[in-house]
């Protein structure tokens, strides 16, 4: 019983929750910046230059403005962390022993991953500056606009197998392959979800909600010292947990043993590559048009694909 | 490693003018373009003053500026360093005799680095940050 608790706290804290993921994290975060670089043709920051600038965030005086609600102001942070975290920790337990996850643990992933997005609106709103509340409205309205045809794509995979759990989808792809090279409508949930992905990360071009240039990083605005440092430390995470969590519906998920490892990191690399690829080469969508591309566009297309998953294509 | 090694690293700026020609500002937006790119040292420009390490001031302080001036500086956390950039920022330059001059800028708030020239080389703005970093302990 101890050694169990002792087990699923370290399975917390350790591998693969949270100091596995704020590392790997931060690491892709620098990738990031690394490829942003070469393409305006510039140097670009070390490897470790993530991690300084946490340590140095958390080195930081926290500066707590009048007349702001203490609680939810310094909460925020924290819930954000811990939503990333818990998506990271049962998206790796699946992968690392598919025949161990339990019955709808699916939606429980869906849920959590909203909490990061959740977060940000909270602390902005709670930070009493107008810039602040604007970039939170954007924030939910972000959330508005992804969350539908992210859920059908996601849901997409779920009627082709039949099965809610991931541990079911994760061993069907290992038998048959990934998804989208026997049914179209993954292909096409796939499309979505990526665009979702890159919303749900507010990347350009969906960075609306933390426009640095117009709205001064919106919801982070009155933020210094550690709480930011754990917004970066999230926004790290994220870019690092939600490919993962793609690549366990749509592209088989992760294998460990031998070349299966090599072949694992290439998925993901090219996935963080054309996120990043999005990143640099388009404009910043206003709020209105990113809730046009993802209601008019994005979400017919995901009926489509679950329409045809439906059919049995 | 002391006590500042990790803001050695990562300096966060932001920029400030107060009452410039703006030819300085061009210089500090110069220093981040491809050809000098002071990302590469972890120095970042930021959009909002809590974000902040350094602060960047630009310009002979202005009497309606002055106000605003110090309110930044008090709005940023601690440990906050400051930058005065250009001949004016230092001594008022070729502003001195107006009317409505009240700087040098450390005459109300403390300076840690001065970067004459008017404008200064963005080749003198690296020289300054890497003279400040060198003065953290």
């Amino acid at each position: 019983m101890m050694s169990q608790v002792l087990y699923s706290m370290g399975a917390f804290v350790v591998f693969p929750g949270f100091l596995f993921t704020a590392a790997v994290g931060l690491l892709v975060a620098w990738v990031d910046r690394k490829i942003t670089a070469r393409l305006q043709w510039r140097v670009g920051p070390p490897w470790y230059q993530n991690f300084v600038d946490f340590f140095k965030l958390l080195g930081k005086e926290t500066i707590i403005p009048r007349g702001v609600s203490r609680i939810s102001f310094l909460a925020s942070p924290l819930i954000g962390l811990i939503g990333v975290t818990l998506v990271s920790l049962i998206l790796w337990q699946t992968n690392l022993n598919p025949h161990q996850s339990f019955l709808g643990d699916l939606i429980v992933v869906l849920y959590l991953s909203i909490l990061p997005s959740l977060a940000i609106v909270m602390g902005g709103s709670a930070s009493g500056n107008p810039l602040g509340a604007l970039g939170a409205s954007r924030e939910m309205k972000m959330i508005l606009a992804d969350e539908l045809p992210f859920i059908v794509a996601i849901f997409t995979p779920v009627v082709s197998i039949g099965s809610i759990k991931l541990g079911s989808i994760l061993i069907h792809q290992s038998i048959n392959g990934m998804m989208f090279t026997h049914h179209i409508s993954s292909i096409i949930a796939l499309v979505v979800a990526f665009f979702c992905i890159q919303a749900k990360m507010t990347l350009v071009p969906f960075d609306a909600p933390e426009a640095e240039q117009e709205i001064m990083a919106g919801p982070y605005i009155e933020y210094s010292g550690p709480p930011l440092a754990i917004f970066k430390l999230t926004r790290a995470m994220a870019l690092f947990t939600l490919p993962v969590f793609l690549i366990t519906m749509f592209l088989g998920g992760f294998q460990f043993g031998g070349l299966g490892i090599l072949w694992s990191v290439v998925k993901y690399v090219v996935i963080l590559i054309l996120i990043i690829l999005v990143k640099n080469t388009n404009p910043r969508l206003r709020i209105d048009q990113a809730l046009k591309f993802f209601w008019l566009r994005m979400f017919p297309l995901s009926i489509i694909g679950f329409i045809l998953a439906l059919v049995g294509l | 490693m002391g006590k500042f090694w990790a803001l050695k690293k990562s300096i966060w700026v932001f920029h400030m003018c107060t009452g410039s020609c703006n030819n300085c500002d061009i210089e500090i937006l110069d220093c981040l373009t491809p050809k000098f790119d002071l990302e590469r040292f972890g120095i970042l420009l930021v959009g909002s003053i809590r974000h902040a390490d350094v602060i960047l001031v630009t310009g002979a302080v202005t009497r309606k500026c002055l106000p605003r001036m110090k309110l930044t500086w008090e709005q940023m956390p601690q440990p906050k360093l400051v930058v005065g950039i250009g001949s004016c920022a230092l001594s008022t330059g070729i502003f001195s005799p107006g009317y409505n001059i009240v700087g040098p800028v450390d005459k109300h708030i403390p300076v840690h680095a001065y970067v004459p020239g008017c404008p200064p080389k963005p080749e003198a703005i690296i020289d300054g940050v890497v003279k400040l970093v060198g003065s953290l302990g």
